[in-house]
């Protein structure tokens, strides 16, 4: 990274969902045109987070700027400038994906040729299809799409690849990679270390509501070594996954 | 930064909303294929020779054998204690088939019996004067009538049609409002699309207003399709041509917006799908029922009419009937609208408070 400026700043966020501490004193700043990672055991808090962050839940103190506006203050201004991907949404009814994007490009007042945003998650084939006939993996291909309408500065994508398979897998993080590369800071969560490795720039450990560790996937795993960690096992040069991409090859699959 | 269009929004959101109501099959059930279906057997069925309702005219003698015999038919209603003014009006628009009038003959015993008919109801006129033909011939009565003097009064044709079907709209209207608002805005809150919208920086009014644009066209669509094939199907009376229609679509706007505000409050308080249609049957099949839909609330006993009389949708059918029939403007109904505003603040005051956005 060349410039690190923050673009995302998150200080000493706490989130209660009555007497349950679900965010406690969280504290981390993105910086602009990285792939951030969010990273953690079920229940740590991280789509807590992350919807706190895009003003769809309110906090319970702490203070959070969005590219110089307030998640208090200015939500609307934030939803302007970010895209969402939710860990659970829905899509209007009885619409298929080409209407689906009319829909959105209307709520963000954006001009795009909807044909076009699916091609950039390669559904185009499906344009007329519903929704809810998609498999799971289309499904996360165009939650992406709905995403990047309004072309926006940051984009948050709770937990995109659950569910996909491998070659999807790969596909996604060539996606996600041109989307930083095109200028956008990107904001992941998941839960494969191979992905988190590859594809982000800095993750972050978040486990019962606080941050344990954050840093470049690099330092993390010189710092574990350096500390005297070895593997029980020695590993083969190629794994299961490699043969699964050997056998079936590269593509997407519909 | 390019400044934010809550009206694009608005109308991309209408626009969603219409496509996806018109591709619903319960919502195209519900608002046209019902009403019409009731239209159709109504239409043929021809109003099914019920009664006749003769008018008996102020200052008629009443203890005669000949209102004696009319009443034992038991297919003759007799109206009395109305003023003459009152019955003008009700035979001219034939919801008085008949009036009669019987006075002992100067000087005689026998009686002289004095029949106005009217057009509008030129079938149950009929019927009457062949009963009434009947009595004079009867051996025991004979010596008693003297004479039948028989006359017609021009009034319009008031046909079933003219009854069943603003009460059908009114109904089709209803169940639009109701079902189909109180399901939309719940499954859009379960299935976590209201929450996906909140992400973009669309307003709340935007969508309240954009679903309600949308349903709001697709039940005037739904009403003016009612309307003409009613018209040119089954000789449904428009008075004043489409200006009849443009105010009955007036007063449909106005009714679905007001039934909207149910299906608002049943968004809010049903906790799953499945709950909705027992909740909107409380509303809808009381109304359906008691609000004149099919029978004039005038036929309820006594202690019903009341009831009758408190619920929005009678005053929907009310002032649709009065201004398609006998070609009332909206300013002469506005006492129904009055009334059915007064329900929309009312509805709205509660939706306000019971509705869940998620
Ligand atoms: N609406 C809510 N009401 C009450 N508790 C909640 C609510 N949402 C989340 N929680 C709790 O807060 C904690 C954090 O939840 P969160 O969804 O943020 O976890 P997560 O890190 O995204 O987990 P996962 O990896 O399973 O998606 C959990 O214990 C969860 O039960
Ligand atoms: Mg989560």
């Amino acid at each position: 990274m060349e410039t690190k400026k923050a673009i995302i700043s998150v200080k000493d966020l706490v989130k209660k969902y009555d007497d349950f501490v679900a965010v406690q004193g969280l504290s981390f700043e993105v910086y602009e045109h990285e792939i951030f990672g969010l990273l953690g055991p079920n229940g740590a808090g991280k789509t807590t987070t992350l919807e706190i962050i895009e003003t769809l839940r309110a906090k319970t103190s702490g203070e959070i700027i969005v590219d110089g506006f307030s998640v208090d203050k200015q939500p609307q201004d934030i939803k302007q400038i970010i895209g969402v991907q939710l860990q659970a949404a829905g899509y209007y009814p009885n619409l298929n994906l080409i209407e689906l994007i009319e829909l959105f490009a209307g709520l963000y007042g954006a001009n795009i040729k909807p044909m076009e945003m699916l091609e950039k998650v390669n559904l185009q084939d499906k344009a007329k299809a519903k929704y809810k006939a998609l498999s799971g993996g289309q499904k996360q291909r165009f939650s992406i799409a709905t995403t990047l309408i309004n072309q926006p500065k940051i984009i948050f994508l709770d937990e995109p690849t659950t569910g996909l398979d491998p070659q999807a897998r790969r596909n996604l993080w060539d996606l996600i990679t041109e989307i930083r590369d095109a200028g956008t800071t990107v904001v992941i969560t998941t839960h494969y270390m191979d992905e988190a490795e590859q594809l982000c720039d800095r993750v972050a450990f978040v486990e019962r509501g606080q941050i344990i560790a954050l840093d470049t996937p690099d330092n993390l795993i010189d710092k574990l070594v350096n500390s005297g960690f070895e593997r029980k096992k020695e590993v083969k040069k190629a794994n299961l996954e490699d043969v699964f991409i050997n056998l079936t090859g590269q593509e997407w699959r519909e | 930064m390019k400044k934010y269009n809550n009206l694009t929004a608005t109308l991309a959101l209408a626009k969603a909303s219409f496509r996806s109501i018109m591709r619903s099959p319960s919502a195209v059930v519900f608002t046209l294929a019902f009403p019409l279906i009731f239209i159709l057997v109504f239409g043929f069925l021809g109003g099914g020779g019920t009664h006749i309702d003769v008018g008996v005219t102020p200052g008629s003698d009443v203890n005669n054998p000949v209102m004696g015999m009319l009443e034992k038919t038991g297919m003759i209603r007799l109206i009395k204690d109305k003023s003459k003014a009152e019955f003008d009006k009700l035979l001219e628009k034939g919801n008085v088939d008949a009036m009669i009038d019987v006075h002992r003959k100067v000087n005689s015993a026998a009686y002289s019996v004095n029949v106005v008919y009217t057009s509008a109801s030129r079938d149950k006129g009929g019927i009457l004067k062949s009963v009434l033909n009947n009595i004079f011939y009867d051996k025991t009565l004979k010596p008693t009538v003297a004479e039948i003097k028989e006359s017609t009064i021009t009034g319009r044709e008031y046909k079933t049609i003219d009854f069943i079907l603003p009460g059908q709209l009114g109904f089709s209207l209803l169940s639009t409002g109701v079902f189909g608002t109180a399901f939309v805005f719940l499954s859009l809150r379960q299935t976590l699309v209201i929450k996906r919208f909140f992400a973009t920086p669309v307003k709340r009014s935007s969508i309240v207003i954009g679903e309600g644009i949308a349903r709001i066209g697709f039940a005037l669509i739904g009403a003016l399709f009612i309307i003409l094939i009613g018209h040119f199907f089954f000789g449904f009376t428009l008075v004043n041509g489409a200006l009849t229609v443009v105010n009955m679509l007036i007063l449909a706007t106005l009714g679905v917006i007001v039934f909207m505000g149910f299906g608002f409050i049943i968004s809010g308080i049903a906790k799953s799908e499945s709950m909705v249609p027992p909740i909107s049957n409380i509303i809808t099949l009381p109304q359906f029922l008691l609000s004149g839909t099919f029978f004039s609330i005038e036929a309820f006993p006594s202690w019903l009419q009341p009831i009758s009389r408190a619920l929005p949708l009678t005053y929907l059918n009310d002032a649709m009937r009065k201004v398609a029939f006998e070609g009332l403007g909206l300013w002469d109904v506005k006492f129904q609208i009055m009334i059915l505003l007064i329900w929309g603040i009312g509805i709205y005051a509660v939706a306000v408070k019971v509705f869940k956005w998620e």
